[in-house]
């Protein structure tokens, strides 16, 4: 399936792992990323709260390079924040003419135009378990990640806003990335605080807020046993891995949690060399999750669950349960 | 051209049990919206003939709105459906004969919304203000031939009325 | 012989005449508008003062028709019509313009009210001196009445008329009659165990010899009018032979099937795949599900069969199809909560000791899954904390933006038995409190005293994610404390949702069967929310309880017993004047294309195939006048709203459309 592809800024610089890991396994997956010809930076987090039109023609300037590429229907963009600013977009340029109006107006200058719905935007990762599935990713693995547990964490932007009619996941607790863990083979652990927010700039703006919001999450990742934690945005990725040092200076603890691209995950599940997936680029090292890929597979943790005798079950039934005692 | 002072006369054919409430409504609420729409009270929109839309507008009205239920809300069931292919069916026809769409509008309304009944109200007067006077009777006075011909149809069709079978 | 005409133009003090000028609109009126006899103007026309000027009028100058410019015709046009009639002119012949609600209230320009006005009153004396002499139609009241929904306000519904001497058939579709009620543990504010009030009320109307009670059953189809209303029910099998059940309850402690009860235990407890959804049911007898029924699934098993002592157990009863002739209906049909797992950050579903108020019901009720005792969903911790979160899916825009009017009363009384049963510290986390009736304010205080805490902010978030020693295995309530002015994480072992009440899921459905209205979200429609709450627009048809609103089991109760006021008002007088506002077929005119007969949504009309002529029934007929518009060769007439009169009523709206035009208008065509 062919698609236009944004990289964005980070993925050039401090998220080239990234950038290489998504490189090696779209292949195999039977997807063809054409890059945006000349494309500029989204604007980040900040720009559009700070001159919304200059913000939305910056934005907009990609969209509309992106139509020039030939049968393709969807944009995608791995990086969370470039993604949703590219989806706002286009989405408000179709709901205020007022503002697709000014947008087009600024694009026109430069002799480009876009017409708000022409491309559907998707994250990478979404455009992995929607469009391609988690069934063919599955079938692509060869070395399961088995004894591997992982904290998949999504951060905040590809949940909220739900710019979808009908959006795609759970703006609390979306599970597609739990399930593309799953299907490599990895024992996914229960990861509640999945969707929330890493930061951000906070971590240059005021660093204590910063550490708290880092610290909580890295904290429930160890605290449910995971040996790294999976991320889908090159922002979380250096929030969580660039600034462990300071968390734990400031919150007095003794984190050492690799912090890893999904792609990458997905890249050893099929068998790759860790170097041609990024490997070596991240500050706290995934050297321990190397060592564990390729190990026999062992009893996954806990015990197995008896079957509960009916007369000594106390317990009271989950909500939702239709099933039998 | 549109006389600066031109005030659109509307007729309004609201259903007695949603948009005539809403009308109510709004007028409990002090609610200020134009006073060109001049209502005529049906119990249903469904009510409303085609052949009335076409008297207004004869007589001189400048525009008609039809108000009724939602959809799925007629105290008589269903038939604001039949309404609404009415409706399609009328406009068809008044476009063919030269009658501007935003003459002529469908609104709903429940008992609760008078706000949206006030709005559209003054929707509908702003733009039928724009479209300036239908003056359909001076346009479509008859030469004496034509009607003549008329008169002598009405008085066939009454004399045929008279034979039993 | 030319009419003549009486106008009366109202001032409503100055609401009308603040805008309008109602002197000179009465002015204009006689000395403008053909056949106008009398044109006044008076300070309140509804006034006894008011209504005697018109039945003078009518004495001394003989009037034939009245015209009154005031306010709505739905607030006094019965007035003016009963004044009409005492003077002994027919009601019939009085038309009433809107001039306060459609002209004073929303319009400010006082010349294009004033032009405005004139121009109603001209439409309604166009339109009166063609109105034809009608009278109202009387129909038979049959005495019976059929209740549908067997919760409080349908039991108490049922009682008074059954009390007054009237069969009553009450329909239920649940197993037993009880409703939500019978789930409760305690009702507030007086702490009365709810079983213990309701059973008494749940044997009467089984006992008593005017109710027909038909459990397990749902009403298919219902047909006619007031007065005389045919209704299908369908009454579900039980697969257990009534006549033969003692109740002895074998069957259900030996079925080896036991499955989630997520009806009457709230989805916390368990029953039988036979079973009786609580011990003190009404009817008794208990009933097969045959989704989880071993014997319906496999075939196997049949071991209620061998046990039952009577061999009351029959696994080939068939549903048994009734046919009622009422009279009246009403229509108690009750609620349903908020579904929880929609707000994803409360954790319901997911986190297992996050509980809604109906398990929390459920847990304290001592006929409960858990006897009464307060336990975690372990089924064997016991909380030491507890908090209760306000308003989960109500007055909010996301989800509802009512408020449910009895959840605050609602945490207080779990607040209150929690600290009784378990000592556990119980924190509220509120918007508002609402205690707004007799006693509620009271028993906030109570609670006060007996040390619940309350704490005013929005939750934010339930989670099970610790940040501190004192928080692990704990459940955090993250919620602005806004009379503190901070953020707060309080750590408990329980959380308790309140949800809110929603309308049954399938209430449009029910709405359309019956042939009412209800609101977008499924609330059924009052006839006027202030003043008539019980009634709705469909003659004959009554709504009581929480299907007309969220409140409490006071409210519901009135309610039961006002809709019952009601129809006891009509069974005594014995008969119903329906209005003559129906069509009629001239068969003369009519062709037999019979278009008019897929349009009646009351099956009104008839095709005599004899004759090749359609036919209306004019007691079925509902006067909307969809047929009379329908009809390609005008054979049907519509009474009181013909085609002559709308087109009169059109000429005189447009009275003014020749003023500023010096050519001449040819004639409009006539109708």
């Amino acid at each position: 399936m062919r698609y236009a592809y944004y990289p964005g800024c980070s993925l050039t610089r401090s998220a080239r792992a990234y950038a290489e890991s998504t490189a090696a396994i779209v292949g195999p997956l039977g997807i063809e990323l054409v890059e945006v010809e000349d494309w500029n930076c989204c604007g980040a987090t900040e720009y559009i709260a700070i001159n919304k039109s200059a913000a939305y023609a910056l934005v907009g300037r990609n969209l509309a390079l992106a139509t020039s590429i030939e049968d393709v229907e969807t944009l995608t963009a791995p990086c969370s924040a470039c993604y949703l600013n590219l989806k706002k977009v286009d989405r408000y340029m179709g709901e205020y003419p007022d503002l697709n109006q000014r947008t087009n107006t600024a694009l026109a200058a430069g002799g480009l135009s876009y017409e708000p719905g022409t491309l559907h935007v998707k994250h990478l990762l979404d455009v992995i378990t929607e469009d391609i599935g988690v069934e063919v990713v599955a079938g692509s693995v060869s070395q399961p990640l088995a004894g591997i547990k992982l904290a998949p964490y999504y951060g905040c932007l590809i949940a909220r806003p739900a710019l979808d009619d009908e959006p795609a996941h759970d703006t609390e607790q979306p599970h597609n990335l739990d399930d593309l863990l799953t299907a490599l083979g990895a024992d996914v652990v229960d990861y509640p605080v999945k969707t929330n927010c890493c930061g951000g700039h906070m971590a240059q703006i005021s660093a204590s807020t910063a550490y708290g919001l880092i610290g909580k999450l890295i904290g429930a990742a160890a605290k449910a046993g995971a040996d790294a934690i999976v991320t889908i945005c090159p922002m979380c990725q250096l929030n969580l891995d660039a600034y462990q040092t300071q968390v734990n200076r400031h919150l007095g603890t003794k984190y050492k949690m690799p912090i890893l691209y999904f792609t990458q995950m997905i890249g050893l599940a099929m068998g790759m060399k860790p170097a041609d997936l990024g490997f070596g680029q991240e500050i706290v090292s995934g050297k321990p999750v190397l060592a564990k890929v390729g190990l026999p597979v062992h009893e996954p943790a806990g015990p197995t669950p008896k079957r509960r005798s009916r007369r000594n079950d106390p317990s009271l039934p989950m909500p939702g349960s239709r099933g039998e005692r | 051209m549109p006389d600066e002072n031109f005030e659109p006369k509307i007729i309004g054919f609201f259903c007695n049990w949603c948009s005539y409430r809403a009308a109510d409504m709004a007028g409990t609420a002090r609610m200020n919206y134009e006073p060109n729409v001049r209502i005529i009270r049906v119990m249903c929109s469904g009510r409303v003939d085609p052949d009335f839309v076409m008297a207004a507008f004869a007589k001189g009205a400048d525009g008609v709105l039809i108000a009724g239920c939602h959809p799925g809300e007629c105290h008589y069931n269903n038939q604001n459906f039949k309404t609404m292919r009415r409706y399609a069916l009328l406009k068809h026809t008044l476009r063919a004969i030269g009658v501007e769409e935003e003459r002529i509008r469908l609104q709903w309304a429940s008992a609760a919304e008078g706000a949206i009944l006030a709005r559209s109200i003054d929707e509908m007067v702003e733009r039928v203000r724009e479209l300036g006077p239908l003056n359909w009777p001076k346009q479509w006075e008859a030469p004496p031939e034509v009607e003549e011909a008329i008169k002598m149809m009405e008085a066939e069709h009454a004399e045929a009325l008279e034979v039993t079978a | 012989m030319s009419e003549r005409i009486g106008i009366y133009v109202c001032h409503c003090g100055s609401n009308i005449a603040g805008v309008v000028d109602v002197e000179e609109v009465a002015r204009w009126a006689g000395e403008n508008i053909e056949d106008v006899v009398i044109a006044r103007d008076y300070k309140f026309m509804c006034s006894s003062l008011g209504q005697e000027l018109i039945e003078e009028d009518i004495r001394k100058e003989g009037l034939t028709r009245v015209v009154v410019g005031a306010c709505s015709p739905h607030l006094h046009e019965k007035t003016f019509r009963r004044a009409c009639a005492n003077a002994g002119l027919n009601p019939y012949f009085f038309q009433m313009a809107s001039l306060r609600e459609q002209i004073a209230w929303v319009t400010k320009d006082r010349e294009r009210a004033t032009k405005k006005a004139k121009s109603l009153i001209a439409a309604a004396a166009e339109r009166v001196a063609l109105h034809a002499e009608l009278e109202p139609f009387t129909v038979p009241v049959n005495p019976a009445t059929l209740v549908v929904g067997g919760g409080i306000a349908g039991i108490q519904a049922s009682l008074e008329l059954a009390e007054a001497g009237y069969p009553v058939y009450l329909v239920e579709r649940e197993p037993s009659i009880g409703g939500h009620m019978a789930q409760f543990d305690k009702t507030f504010p007086t702490l009365d165990c709810a079983a213990c009030i309701l059973t008494p009320r749940m044997s009467e109307a089984e006992a008593h010899e005017n109710i027909t009670l038909l459990s397990y059953s749902e009403v298919e189809e219902v047909s006619g009018f007031v007065g005389s209303f045919k209704v299908k029910v369908r009454k579900n099998a039980r697969y257990v032979v009534e006549e033969d059940c003692t109740g002895c309850g074998i069957c259900t402690e030996k079925c080896p099937t036991s499955v989630v009860d997520d009806v009457f235990e709230a989805g916390i407890g368990y029953r039988k795949a036979i079973y009786r959804p609580f011990p003190q049911a009404v009817p008794k007898y208990p009933v097969i599900d045959t989704e989880s029924c071993l014997y319906f699934n496999t075939g196997k098993c049949r071991i209620c069969e061998k046990v039952c002592p009577t061999e009351a157990i029959d696994f080939e009863q068939q549903d048994e199809l009734i046919e009622l002739e009422v009279g009246n209906i009403i229509l108690a049909t009750g609620y349903e909560t908020f579904d929880a797992t929609r707000i994803t950050q409360y954790g319901y579903g997911r986190l297992p000791n996050v509980f809604t108020s109906l398990e929390f019901e459920r847990l304290c009720n001592a006929a409960g899954p858990t006897e009464g005792k307060l336990v975690l969903r372990d089924g064997v911790t016991e909380p030491k904390s507890i908090g209760i979160i306000h308003c989960v899916g109500s007055r909010d825009v996301h989800y509802n933006p009512g408020c449910s009017a009895i959840c605050c009363m609602s945490a207080l009384k779990f607040g209150h038995l929690a600290i009784e049963k378990s000592e556990a510290d119980v924190t509220s986390f509120y918007i508002d409190m609402r205690p707004i009736a007799k006693g509620y304010e009271e028993f906030y205080d109570r609670l006060m005293e007996e040390g619940m805490h309350f704490v005013r902010g929005r939750v934010a978030e339930v989670t099970d994610v610790a940040l501190a020693p004192e928080e692990e295995g704990k459940l955090i309530v993250q919620v602005e404390d806004t009379l503190l002015g901070k953020q707060r994480r309080v750590p408990v072992d329980m959380v308790v949702l309140m949800v809110g009440l929603e309308p049954r899921p399938d209430a449009r459905d029910v709405a359309l069967r019956f042939g009412i209205s209800c609101s977008m979200n499924g609330w059924f429609t009052e006839r006027h929310p202030k003043l008539d709450p019980v009634a709705t627009m469909t003659d004959g048809i009554f709504i009581a309880g929480t299907c007309q609103g969220a409140k409490d089991i006071p409210d519901s109760v009135a309610q039961g017993a006002a809709a019952a006021a009601r129809v006891l008002s009509m069974i005594t007088r014995g008969h119903v004047q329906i209005e003559p506002i129906v069509a009629e077929i001239n068969p003369e005119q009519c062709s037999g294309c019979r278009i008019c007969n897929e349009l009646c949504p009351f099956n009104a009309i008839d095709y005599i195939e004899a004759d090749a002529v359609s036919e209306i029934n004019t007691a079925l007929c509902k006067g909307c006048g969809t047929c009379v518009a329908a009809c390609p060769a005008g054979a049907i007439t519509g009474a009181h709203f013909s085609n002559q009169q709308i087109m009169a009523e059109l000429d005189g709206l447009l009275f003014d459309v020749n003023e500023h035009d010096e050519t001449m208008q040819p004639e409009p065509t006539a109708a």
